[in-house]
C-alpha cells in the first residue's frame, strides 16, 4: 500500500485518538467517550508497526511514535502505593517495613542513642566540655529558653497562644528537614547518615546533659519527654533509611549496584513516609503539649512515658496480626 | 542489524511489541531549568513573604510551613500533578518519566527530589553534575536511585510540503532504508539551501542514469512515486 492512501484511510482514527489524549492529559475524560481507548491505542500501534516496516516517511512515522507514547503514557502508569494505601500503611505497613529493616534501625538507634546519651554523661559529669560542643552563644540561649522562672516553654520563652501556631511551623521545617537530610546523606555510602546521626545525637546529648547538670533539668525533661518519643525515633529511623541505601551500594549481592540501589530507595522512602508523619505528630505535640506549664511536670512525664510506650508497642507489634486491615 | 546510533536516544519496547524513542536531556538545559525553578521560587516567596511578615506570629509559621513547602515539595507536586514537568521543565521543553516511560509517580519522584540534597554536595551541584556527564543517558545521582529520567517532551511536527514533480517509477527495487532516504531528501529540501540540494542528489547521478543537474528532480519524481496518489 502506498503511503498517501495508507494516510488518508486512517487520519481520521488517528485524529480522533489525538483528541482522546488531549482529553485524557487534561483530566477531562468523561469514562463513556474513553472506553476505547486501549483498543484505538493498539490499533494505533499496528499502523506504527506498519509504517515502519513498509518504509513510510519519518514526517508520518514520527508523528505516530509520539502519539503512541502519548498512549503508552496514559495507558501505563504504576499505581501509587503511597495514596491509596494510606490507612494499611499506618496500621500495619509502617511497622512491619522498620521490623524487616531491624538491622538499619539498630544500628542507627545504637549510633544516635548512644552518642546521645554518651555525651549527655560525659557532659553531666565534666561540665566545661559542653563548650566543646556547642558554641556559648547557643548555651546561652538554650539556658534562657529552659529558665525555670519562664511561664511558657520551647525555643522562645512567654508565649502567647499564636506562638503555638509559629512554633509549629518552624518545628516542622527544621525537623523534617534534619530527617531528609539524614536519609539523603546516607547515599554517600551510609557515611551521611552515620555523620548526620552523631551529630545530631551530640548536639542534644550534650544540651540536655549540660541543663541537667546546672539545674534545669526539671523544666527541660518534662519538656521533651513527650515529643522526643516521635521526634527522637524518627531521626533514628531516617537514619535507618539512609543506612540501607549506602548499604545496597556497599553490597549489592546478586545484583548490580544500579538496581539494588533503585530497590533499596523504593523501601526506604516508604520509610520516610512513615517518619513523617511521627515527625507532624512530634511539631504538633511540641507545639502544644509539651510547651504549656500549667500541667505539672509529673504528669507530663506520665504522658511522656505512655507516648514512648505507645511508640515502641506501634513499632515492635502493630500489624503482626496475620489478617491485619488491609 | 544498524550499529549503535550516534545520538543519545533511549529505546524502550511497549508491551504491544513497539521501540519507542525516548530523548533524555543534557546538563545544559537542565541546569537552565533548574535556574528558571530557582527564580520562580525565590519570587513566590517574596512575594508571598510580605503580607506573611505583617500577620505576625501565626505569619511566621506559616511562612515557616511555606518555606517547607516550597524547598522540599514544589519539585514533587509539580512532576507528580503537572506531567512530569515543574515550571522549569515547562519553559525548557523537558519532562521527567521512569525509566520504562511511564509517567513518574509520588515515590518516584519523591526519592529524586529527596537526594537533590547528596547531588547538590559538596557545593553547587558538583556531584549531580559529574554523574550526569559521565552517564550515558545524563542521570544524576537522584535519578538513578529513583529510575527515572529527563527527557525532552514531543514537540509537534509541521509537514512540509513535497515539491511537485511528476511520480516516477524506478526500474530496480529501493530497500526500506532507501526509500526513507529518498523521501526525507524530498520532505527536507525546504530546510536546504538549492546549491545544497544539487549537491546531495547529484551523488545518486549514476544510479539514476541521469545528469547531474537534473539529479534532484528525478529524486523528487521518486518520492513522489512512493508516497502514491493522494
Amino acid at each position: 500500500m502506498k503511503q498517501s492512501l495508507f494516510e488518508s484511510r486512517h487520519q481520521r482514527q488517528w485524529r480522533a485518538f489525538a483528541e482522546q489524549l488531549t482529553q485524557l492529559e487534561q483530566g477531562q475524560a468523561k469514562a463513556g467517550d474513553v472506553a476505547d481507548f486501549p483498543h484505538q491505542y493498539r490499533r494505533l500501534c499496528q499502523h506504527l508497526a506498519l509504517a515502519q516496516e513498509r518504509g513510510y516517511s519519518s514526517y508520518l512515522v514520527d508523528p505516530l511514535q509520539q502519539l503512541a507514547l502519548r498512549g503508552h503514557q496514559q495507558l501505563y502508569r504504576h499505581r501509587s502505593q503511597l495514596a491509596a494505601n494510606a490507612l494499611s500503611f499506618v496500621l500495619a505497613d509502617f511497622p512491619r517495613l522498620v521490623r524487616e529493616q531491624w538491622r538499619f534501625v539498630l544500628i542507627a538507634s545504637l549510633l544516635f542513642f548512644g552518642s546521645l546519651v554518651g555525651i549527655a554523661l560525659l557532659v553531666y559529669l565534666f561540665p566545661d566540655l559542653i563548650y566543646s560542643i556547642v558554641s556559648p552563644q547557643q548555651v546561652a540561649e538554650m539556658q534562657g529558653m529552659y529558665d525555670p522562672d519562664a511561664s511558657r516553654l520551647g525555643r522562645a520563652a512567654e508565649r502567647a497562644s499564636s506562638e503555638d501556631w509559629m512554633m509549629f511551623g518552624y518545628y516542622v521545617m527544621h525537623n523534617i528537614g534534619i530527617a531528609f537530610q539524614t536519609f539523603a546523606a546516607g547515599l554517600v555510602f551510609g557515611l551521611g547518615s552515620v555523620f548526620f546521626l552523631i551529630f545530631n545525637g551530640l548536639i542534644i546529648g550534650a544540651v540536655s546533659g549540660h541543663l541537667t547538670e546546672i539545674g534545669y533539668g526539671q523544666t527541660f525533661w518534662s519538656f521533651v519527654i513527650g515529643h522526643g518519643a516521635f521526634e527522637l525515633t524518627a531521626i533514628a529511623l531516617a537514619g535507618a533509611a539512609g543506612l540501607q541505601l549506602g548499604w545496597a551500594l556497599i553490597a549489592p549481592g546478586q545484583l548490580t549496584r544500579g538496581e539494588s540501589l533503585r530497590l533499596a530507595a523504593r523501601k526506604s522512602v516508604q520509610m520516610l513516609c512513615g517518619v513523617m508523619i511521627f515527625l507532624l505528630i512530634a511539631a504538633f505535640i511540641e507545639a502544644y503539649w509539651s510547651s504549656t506549664t500549667v500541667i505539672t511536670p509529673w504528669v507530663k512525664y506520665l504522658v511522656g512515658a505512655v507516648l514512648w510506650l505507645l511508640v515502641g508497642t506501634y513499632l515492635g507489634f502493630a500489624g503482626r496480626n496475620r489478617h491485619a486491615p488491609d | 542489524m544498524p550499529s549503535a546510533p550516534l545520538d543519545t536516544r533511549y529505546q524502550i519496547e511497549t508491551p504491544e511489541g513497539i521501540d519507542l524513542p525516548l530523548r533524555p536531556a543534557g546538563l545544559v538545559p537542565r541546569v537552565l531549568a533548574f535556574a528558571f525553578d530557582l527564580g520562580v521560587r525565590a519570587v513566590v516567596m517574596g512575594v508571598l513573604l510580605v503580607p506573611l511578615a505583617l500577620l505576625g506570629n501565626v505569619g511566621i509559621g506559616l511562612g515557616a510551613l511555606l518555606l517547607f513547602l516550597i524547598s522540599w515539595w514544589y519539585m514533587v507536586l509539580f512532576e507528580v500533578l503537572n506531567q512530569g514537568c515543574s515550571p522549569g521543565k515547562q519553559v525548557m521543553g523537558l519532562r521527567v518519566v521512569q525509566d520504562d516511560g511511564t509517567p513518574i509517580g509520588w515515590s518516584a519522584s519523591l526519592i529524586r527530589n529527596l537526594l537533590r540534597f547528596v547531588d547538590m554536595l559538596p557545593f553547587g551541584y558538583c556531584l549531580g553534575a559529574i554523574s550526569c556527564l559521565q552517564h550515558p543517558h545524563f542521570k544524576r545521582l537522584g535519578d538513578l536511585a529513583a529510575g527515572t529520567l529527563v527527557i525532552y517532551r514531543e514537540q509537534p511536527l509541521v509537514r512540509p510540503r513535497i515539491p511537485q514533480a511528476t511520480a516516477l517509477r524506478l526500474p530496480f527495487a529501493l530497500d526500506l532504508s532507501e526509500q526513507r532516504a529518498i523521501l526525507g531528501f524530498a520532505e527536507r529540501q525546504g530546510e536546504l539551501s538549492t546549491e545544497r540540494v544539487h549537491e546531495l542528489a547529484s551523488i545518486l547521478a549514476a544510479p539514476l542514469q541521469v545528469s547531474p543537474a537534473r539529479a534532484a528532480e528525478q529524486l523528487n519524481g521518486v518520492a513522489r512515486g512512493l508516497l502514491g496518489p493522494a
